[in-house]
């Protein structure tokens, strides 16, 4: 059995430094923004918001001056996400680049992708989507269809991406296809690419979601033509490359701050006088809370000190997003209040919004199952 | 984790391994006191890893304090090594000699108050206390009282009358009764040492020992599960198996890294707040720990026979004991809600 480390550790002076510097920032920039929009959290998309996050140096913190980056710590960059997210900044225009497709670049691209690329996501300029789900592909991501077959100068791609979130807004996708097949090998055969949202051959549109919102998107390619050059490390590397770019990414504070806009609007509504009830509810909640930030933490600082600790992730996202899903349920069981879409008060809306919100929080990024699935081969049971 | 700490918790590892075999256990659970193994642990400086060397402690940190709390969790050690280290470092915060021989720590409830009353140049217990750990095989009592308005550590020799209980787990918790009874000694806390010291770090110690019941608990359970064969193959090769264990693994893994932050927080000084944040979480994870460890089992986990049930009745007591989740989460959520909701980010990255 594979031992769970969860070390603390102290965040460094530079990086407590930069949080007051952020702070003072979004109290300007978010300014009375309503407790609802603050509850989309990494949902909101605002390009302007990115922009002056690009400017500030924020966006691409850890990467390479050469690129655009500021060559500074992964835990300073920890700060700050943490910061956007209990602020509720609108970070999905610039956020899915600065997490997954820049590091992906850095590590598996081309020198001209990246002097290409680089620079503009770390200015806040460019949007990225990630284009993985297919009709017939979820949790079983390496049984996906959609074909890049090669032709002269590049691949022609055909098949269909759903649940790709922001597709319609964003620049580009770096997106998983088949280049090659063999049945008995599924995992190879895979290959990423770098793909213009605008490129002919492809057609958006959009999948609304429950609450009736729209973020995803089913992405339809016929005979859409990527150039050789957009493709993203070796053909047939995809497989790796992916299960590298997830597996990095699941121990964020993304992934139990999602309903701590509620936690708030909760505690400002109870807190002039909390009778036991409502204080056990709310003692529980942050309990909980500080632990993971703990948890959170003590991932982010094994990622600095460049270990791999894969099975403390997958644990951080199945703990964090169950306290995520668990807090609309304990406000409903404490008050009892109605949850609304735009009426009544700031409680309600919150309720309303993250309720209807609560589901996706264990689907995105690995289903708790496959995440569980992960803890129990690192407990030697598969 | 610093290179002693992790030489700690390899010796202690080794030490309760090889001494808390499953006979000690059912004879303490029979009311023997494990003598031998009181003093190998006393003799290797487990005790009083908060004293100054100086005073013939190991001059340590409470997080060096949790290495050792947190095994003796692990291994459910019938002694009152936990309440041992946190008297010691009562009395060594106010300036007193910590005796040796295991010591006990009161009031262990809340609703139990015992009086210090100056008498001529010393001072007089009188009250009684309930659930007192090792109340009547502890050679002497640490006692946390309020006296002529500030909080005073005192320490009692063994002799206040005895009434003797136990936890589900057959540990000793016995009721004292103080009846104008002389101290020792009795001295000012040490600064930033409340009157409720005895419940509040009574919690911290029963936080580290839960973290390592659920450290047993997630290993015993997969390994069981490895070995165990069902429809002809191991049952932890089923998914429903599997994803129990997950979840265990989770509360485990929570469990831990909450005790170790309230361990942290002692050595800065005010850790209120922590502690209350781990007694409520790891006595959460205690009862689904513990459920799952149990249904991975089946039967025979469900016997006297079988060890894992010297962990889990552990559980089942340690949890309530210095107050249970409900207690701390009302503590804990008064305050968050006296520093209204704006603070409650700043506060939590503050610390």
């Amino acid at each position: 059995m594979q031992t769970f480390r969860f070390e603390l550790g102290e965040l460094p002076p530079a990086a407590e430094a930069l949080r007051a510097e952020v702070r003072e920032f979004l109290r300007r920039e978010l300014g009375d923004t309503p407790p609802v929009l603050r509850a989309h959290s990494w949902g909101g998309f605002d390009r302007a918001f990115s922009r002056k996050m690009g400017a500030r140096g924020w966006i691409a913190m850890t990467w390479p001056k050469r690129y655009g980056g500021h060559e500074r710590s992964a835990l300073e960059r920890y700060v700050v996400l943490e910061e956007m997210l209990a602020a509720g900044a609108p970070v999905s225009a610039h956020w899915i680049a600065d997490r997954q497709s820049g590091p992906l670049l850095l590590r598996f691209g081309t020198e001209a992708q990246r002097e290409k690329f680089l620079p503009a996501i770390a200015r806040g300029e460019l949007s990225f989507a990630i284009g993985m789900s297919e009709p017939d592909s979820g949790s079983d991501l390496a049984s996906l269809r959609t074909r890049a077959e090669r032709v002269a100068g590049g691949y022609r791609v055909n098949g269909t991406k759903v649940w790709t979130s922001n597709a319609h807004l964003a620049d580009y996708m770096i997106a998983t296809f088949r280049t090659h097949h063999d049945p008995a090998r599924k995992h190879e055969g895979l290959t990423q690419f770098l793909v213009d949202t605008k490129l002919p051959g492809i057609t958006m549109s959009p999948i609304i979601d429950l609450a009736g919102s729209h973020h995803f998107n089913m992405v339809v390619f016929e005979d859409a033509f990527v150039p050789e050059d957009m493709r993203v490390g070796e053909d047939g590397a995809g497989w790796k490359q992916v299960t590298t770019e997830l597996a990095f990414e699941r121990s964020g504070p993304e992934r139990y701050l999602s309903s701590f806009a509620l936690l708030l609007e909760l505690i400002r509504a109870v807190s002039k006088d909390p009778g036991e009830r409502a204080a056990a509810t709310v003692g529980r909640l942050v309990a909980h809370l500080t632990t993971l930030r703990q948890m959170s933490l003590s991932v982010a600082l094994m990622l600095e000190a460049g270990e791999n600790p894969n099975l403390e992730a997958a644990v951080v996202k199945d703990v964090g997003t169950t306290f995520e899903q668990e807090v609309p349920e304990v406000v409903h069981a404490l008050l009892g209040i109605e949850p609304t879409i735009d009426s009544g008060s700031d409680l309600q809306q919150v309720l309303g919004f993250l309720m209807q919100r609560a589901p996706s929080f264990s689907l995105r990024g690995g289903t708790r199952e496959i995440l569980r699935g992960i803890i129990a081969r690192g407990l030697g049971l598969r | 984790m610093n290179e002693l700490r992790t030489i700690l918790g390899d010796v202690v590892t080794r030490l309760f391994t090889d001494l808390v075999t499953k006979d000690l256990l059912e004879s303490a659970e029979r009311g023997e006191w494990p003598a031998a193994l009181w003093q190998t642990v006393e003799e290797n400086g487990l005790t009083l890893p908060l004293v100054a060397e100086s005073k013939g402690g190991a001059g340590g940190t409470w997080g060096d304090a949790f290495v050792v709390i947190r095994a003796a969790g692990r291994h459910a050690v019938p002694l009152p090594l936990a309440e041992t280290i946190v008297g010691s470092w009562l009395l060594s915060g106010a300036g007193l000699d910590a005796p040796s021989g295991p010591l006990t720590i009161a009031p262990a409830r809340r609703e139990d108050t015992v009086r210090l009353v100056r008498a001529g140049a010393g001072w007089r217990l009188s009250g009684s206390a309930a659930r007192v750990p090792w109340g009547g095989a502890a050679h002497h009592v640490v006692v946390v009282a309020e006296a002529e308005g500030r909080p005073m550590v005192a320490l009692a020799a063994r002799g206040a009358a005895v009434t003797r209980d136990q936890n589900l787990a057959r540990e000793p918790r016995d009721r004292l009764v103080f009846d104008g009874s002389p101290v020792v000694a009795a001295a000012p806390a040490a600064r930033g040492v409340p009157a409720s010291a005895v419940w509040l770090y009574g919690a911290l110690a029963r936080s580290a020992q839960i973290a390592g019941g659920l450290d047993y608990l997630l290993r015993q359970a997969s390994q069981y599960a490895t070995e165990r064969r069902q429809f002809g193959k191991p049952i932890g090769s089923f998914q429903v198996i599997q994803q129990n264990l997950a979840v265990l693994a989770g509360h485990t893994a929570a469990a831990g890294t909450a005790a170790a932050n309230a361990f942290r927080a002692a050595d800065r000084g005010d850790a209120a707040f922590e502690i209350a944040a781990a007694k409520v979480r790891v006595g959460e994870a205690a009862g689904v720990g513990a459920s799952i460890a149990h249904q991975t089992h089946g039967a025979i986990g469900f016997t006297y026979e079988h060890a894992l049930q010297f962990v889990t009745r552990r559980l089942w007591s340690w949890r309530a004991e210095f107050g249970g989740e409900g207690d701390w989460a009302v503590e804990l959520g008064r305050a968050v809600a006296e520093r209204g909701a704006d603070a409650l980010w700043p506060h939590l990255t503050a610390r």
